[in-house]
């Protein structure tokens, strides 16, 4: 077996360290960025929601700026979004490089789209079961705790299922700014140094991971469907 | 006094091109422990007055009494806490997907400061009320549509409400299925007293539970009454409307259209509709004018309702005989309506 694999991945076989280090950078990366992002997003999702027209909460203004601020982020290209939030990267973190220099140029691309992703995902609750929360006399946040978020576990599930997929990509991108994980292990050595086979590791590697997301998110969202 | 007194209340929909006014300066006045019935054809503004009752919709101008609070002026609140006592029924039933039959009933329970112990007591005498006790752990789902209406009555009735608002709460349910909410219906304003304002646009409905009517056209009130009273002596061209959907007298002019030979008179005959207008009509009529003046009724069509207690209702019958004149005259004298559609006089 050992024999074997160094004949097809010789480039890989060199360097199973590092290969692991790329592996647990990317989790890592994932893991907090995701996991900051999760909350920003589905609160972000949550306020665009209810200051809507008609919400729960309705407010124009909170609403417009909201609504704003996530399209002018949704537009950016994550590539320029690495540069562009360098100096805040390094305010908050310390370190604009490296896997720590990573997490808010992935928080910031990700939170709008994931934003946006929950407030379909709301969007989806029936306009009636709210309006029967509201003839009970339950308050803006019981409508918000008790039934947005509960019915919509289904469609938040999917959401984050999608979002988390997408984070995987953006932190293969983020390899370009010298952030680690499998991204800059493909492009270091897998591009530049053209070790064909350490690339096509590294893709069976991220695909297995995105299958292992999406198969998570699945059961989710059937455990909670009734 | 009244338990729900509603005062020039209007409602204007905005847009960005054109404006609707859904309810147009409407007052009225609903009783504790009656059953209130607000008939319209969709569109009529029924269900936006409805929602100005527990301020759904808030209303654009006008006052909302509850008893003897002002709904509009309370803080947000307070009206959460007023809106405790005005339960709410739906069309689309509105039940949480994701919870149980009893999880549905409690969440109105929930954060009211009440022990789980308390509500869990509480969801089983409610769920016994409506007759599913055995439904506790299914999910909505899992029922059928009647099942589910019946668990929205029992999360309306949750806060022991003094009044219950439906809007239409039946028209998403087969007619075996609507016949039992409406016995429901009937039972808890009958055994806990509580006021339902009934919202919908089938007169079946008024007529089976209802004491009162207000009838809705273009965002407006255009007759109110007793049930039977405005069903006996309808004013409004809409309201005849609404009541020719439940009865098949007017059929008959149907037939007289198309020449049928059922409506084909002889000689000395009359076509005439009958309809009992007073609530006293109980003596046998029909019979007694046969006896009496030898005339004999052939009817065509009969359709007679015990409304609110009252019989209601009429016949469509060919008379022959030689005093059907008289015959006519005695019915009018007692009281009856009588229409003659078309009379075959020997001339």
């Amino acid at each position: 077996m050992q024999q074997f694999l160094e004949n097809i991945i010789p480039n890989v076989m060199s360097k199973p360290s590092e290969l692991l280090k790329a592996i647990i950078d990317t989790l890592i990366m994932v893991g907090i960025s995701g996991a900051i992002s999760f909350v920003l997003g589905l609160i972000f999702g949550i306020i665009i929601t209810v200051t809507k027209r008609g919400g729960v909460l309705e407010n124009t203004i909170v609403y417009n700026i909201l609504d704003k601020a996530i399209n002018i982020f949704r537009a950016i290209p994550f590539i320029i979004l690495l540069t562009w939030v360098l100096p805040i990267s390094r305010a908050i973190v310390g370190s604009g490089i490296g896997v720590q220099g990573a997490i808010v140029p992935l928080v910031f691309g990700v939170v709008p789209f994931f934003a946006r992703q929950i407030e379909s995902a709301l969007a989806e609750v029936s306009p009636g079961v709210i309006e029967a929360a509201q003839a009970m006399g339950l308050s803006p946040f019981a409508i918000i705790f008790k039934v947005y978020l509960r019915e919509g576990i289904p469609t938040i599930a999917r959401a984050t299922t999608l979002t988390a997929i997408n984070l995987i990509g953006l932190t293969a991108m983020a390899g370009v700014v010298g952030a680690g994980g499998l991204g800059d292990f493909a492009i270091r050595y897998g591009h530049n140094r053209f070790q064909e086979d350490v690339t096509w590791v590294t893709v069976i590697i991220i695909v297995v991971i995105v299958t292992i997301v999406q198969l998570v998110g699945d059961f989710m969202v059937k455990k909670n469907t009734h | 006094m009244a338990q729900i007194r509603l005062e020039n209340i209007s409602k204007t929909f905005h847009s960005k091109h054109h404006t609707v006014e859904a309810v147009k300066d409407v007052s009225l006045e609903i009783d504790k422990g009656e059953i209130y019935g607000i008939i319209g054809f969709s569109g009529a503004g029924k269900s936006t007055l409805v929602r100005c009752i527990n301020l759904l919709e808030r209303p654009t101008a006008g006052e909302v009494f509850l008893g003897d609070t002002e709904l509009t002026s309370l803080s947000a609140a307070e009206l959460r806490q007023h809106r405790k006592k005005i339960g709410m029924i739906f069309q689309q039933f509105n039940l949480l997907a994701s919870r149980t039959v009893e999880k549905n009933i409690s969440l109105p329970l929930e954060s009211s400061g009440k022990s789980r112990e308390d509500i869990a007591k509480k969801v089983a005498e409610l769920l016994e009320y409506v007759g599913l006790s055995d439904k506790a752990k299914a999910y909505p789902s899992q029922l059928s549509g009647g099942q589910k209406q019946r668990v929205a009555i029992a999360r309306a009735l949750a806060n022991d409400p003094e009044v219950l608002l439906c809007d239409e709460a039946t028209s998403a349910l087969d007619p075996q299925t609507t016949k039992s909410i409406l016995n429901l219906l009937v039972k808890l304003n009958r055994e806990l007293g509580i006021t339902i304002v009934v919202i919908t646009h089938e007169m079946a409905v008024i007529k089976k539970i209802c004491n009162r009517v207000a009838v809705m056209e273009h965002g407006k009130i255009v007759e109110e009454g007793e049930v039977f009273s405005v069903f006996a002596d309808p004013q409004q061209q809409i309201t005849r409307d609404f009541i020719n959907t439940t009865s098949n007298l007017s059929e008959v002019y149907e037939l007289i259209e198309q020449d049928s030979p059922v409506v084909r008179l002889k000689n000395g005959e009359k076509l005439v509709k009958l309809q009992y207008l007073k609530a006293e009509v109980s003596e046998p009529l029909i019979s007694a004018v046969t006896q009496k003046l030898g005339v004999i009724f052939n009817i065509l069509f009969s359709d007679v309702e015990i409304i609110d207690g009252c019989p209601l209702g009429g016949t469509v019958s060919i008379l022959s005989g030689a005093k059907s004149a008289e015959a006519v005259e005695y019915l009018k004298e007692k009281g009856i309506h009588v229409e003659v559609i078309k009379d075959a006089a020997v001339s």
